[in-house]
């Protein structure tokens, strides 16, 4: 059964080390680890490269890494609504990899799947092609892209049993079962864990075979953008 | 705009509408028809904003918007997300753009040095979908076109676009330029042409 760690540092108590890579799950503000970011954020480590779609908002999610410096490079597809990201970007203390979303997700999707480069035609004609190389397939050109290996995957889910198998709610699903499985070791934080044999096996979205360590949290879950319709 | 660019819609297409002007084309879906929208975050049967006080913080759309679900409603994973996208089986995207090329080049994701916000999945769309409709304004804030010969900022996507509409008119990308499909009510074809740097066809 998977280790059930009482809190986010002890979790990822002996896995952080300077310089290495992170797979982080979540879209915008949507399913974020929000509580093993911020035992990194108290553990200190630094010069991490971070692979997640987004940089979370000032003050809140992966923003707050950016904050204290601890980030060197972050591999995204959008970074536009924390304005610290921004600044450091555009001023040359953040380096910055944009991957386009569908590819990004592919990346880490491929890594966990001992996938090491696929073809895809998102972005041939882009800067984005630079340095790749390009293959013809059916009379179109096609660029490939590496795998993504992560050192740790931090993820967020819903309910968890303790085999660490995975249930997601909603749109907070997204990035985390491709980053769940990129992870040599993938530490998952959830709002509830279940009795084992609770869980219906058919309703299962991650298998616990790519969860090493599990904690239960309490999660603020902002919203980034409040919209309404009036009842009519 | 957004009610014009609703007319591209067909029944039984799944489509994705990109953030901005785009995602108001939901509001304007005509009646009878049956179109299934899908948001890149991980759903299909993206339904509309909540009620006031029904929010909830595990279900938004691309533009990190509060949105609900509906009947046909399902959820996946982002890969999943970006297979059916890449895979074709999303008929159109309808985005908004900075400039687009008269050979179908699409610009909007970057203006270096100024703004970098990222390109999300839009180059994902371009390059996977069965039709891209881009919905904008004609000109830019300082009257300067739009719709050019070729794009002067990083493109999304090389020769994409199939339609644009926008407040002056609607045009097809074709061999060798545009062509003028209508004009927007109470715009001239002289003005529309005046406003398009790029080679009008026929």
């Amino acid at each position: 059964m998977k280790k059930i760690y009482k809190d986010a540092q002890t979790a990822l108590d002996g896995v952080l080390f300077d310089g290495m890579l992170i797979a982080a799950g979540g879209f915008g503000l949507c399913g974020i680890p929000e509580l093993l970011i911020a035992a990194i954020r108290d553990a200190g480590t630094k010069n991490l490269t971070v692979a997640s779609n987004n940089a979370g908002v000032d003050g809140f999610g992966l923003g707050v890494l950016l904050e204290t410096r601890q980030v060197k490079k972050m591999i995204s597809s959008y970074v536009g609504e924390n304005a610290e990201f921004m600044r450091q970007y555009l001023s040359g203390e953040l380096e910055l990899e944009f991957n386009p979303q569908g590819t990004l997700a592919e990346r880490m999707r491929a890594g966990g799947a001992g996938i090491p480069g696929f073809y895809t035609k998102t972005g041939v004609g882009t800067v984005i092609a630079e340095g790749k190389d390009v293959k013809i397939f059916d009379g179109q050109e096609f660029i490939m892209e590496r795998g993504i290996v992560a050192d740790l995957s931090i993820v967020k889910a819903w309910k968890a049993d303790p085999s660490g198998n995975l249930v997601f709610r909603k749109t907070a699903r997204n990035f985390n079962p491709p980053a769940a499985t990129c992870g040599k070791i993938c530490v998952a934080e959830v709002e509830e864990i279940v009795p084992l044999g609770s869980l219906d096996p058919d309703t299962i979205h991650l298998p616990g075979i790519y969860v090493h360590r599990l904690i239960q949290g309490d999660h603020e879950k902002r919203i980034e953008q409040r919209t309404v319709r009036k009842a009519s | 705009m957004a009610a014009r660019a609703a007319q591209e819609l067909q029944d039984g297409w799944y489509v994705n509408l990109g953030i901005g002007i785009p995602t108001l084309v939901s509001n304007y879906i005509p009646e009878g028809i049956e179109v299934t929208l899908q948001s890149e975050n991980g759903m299909l049967g993206m339904g509309p904003f909540p009620i006031e006080g029904t929010e909830d913080a595990d279900l938004i759309n691309a533009g990190k918007q509060t949105i609900t679900e509906l009947p046909q409603t399902s959820f996946f994973d982002s890969a999943q997300s970006f297979a059916m996208i890449r895979g074709g089986k999303i008929a159109m995207a309808i985005l908004g753009a900075m400039e687009v090329a008269e050979n179908g080049d699409l610009a909007n994701w970057m203006i270096p040095g100024k703004l970098v916000k990222g390109m999300g999945g839009a180059m994902d769309l371009v390059a996977g979908v069965g039709r891209v409709v881009v919905v904008m304004d004609h000109t830019s804030k300082h009257g300067e076109s739009k719709v050019l010969k070729a794009c002067t900022l990083p493109l999304t996507g090389k020769a994409v676009v199939d339609r644009i509409i926008t407040n002056l008119g609607v045009l097809d990308v074709v061999e060798g330029g545009l062509r003028i499909v209508e004009c927007a009510e109470g715009v001239t074809e002289a003005e529309l042409r005046a406003a398009t740097e790029a080679t009008i066809i026929g």
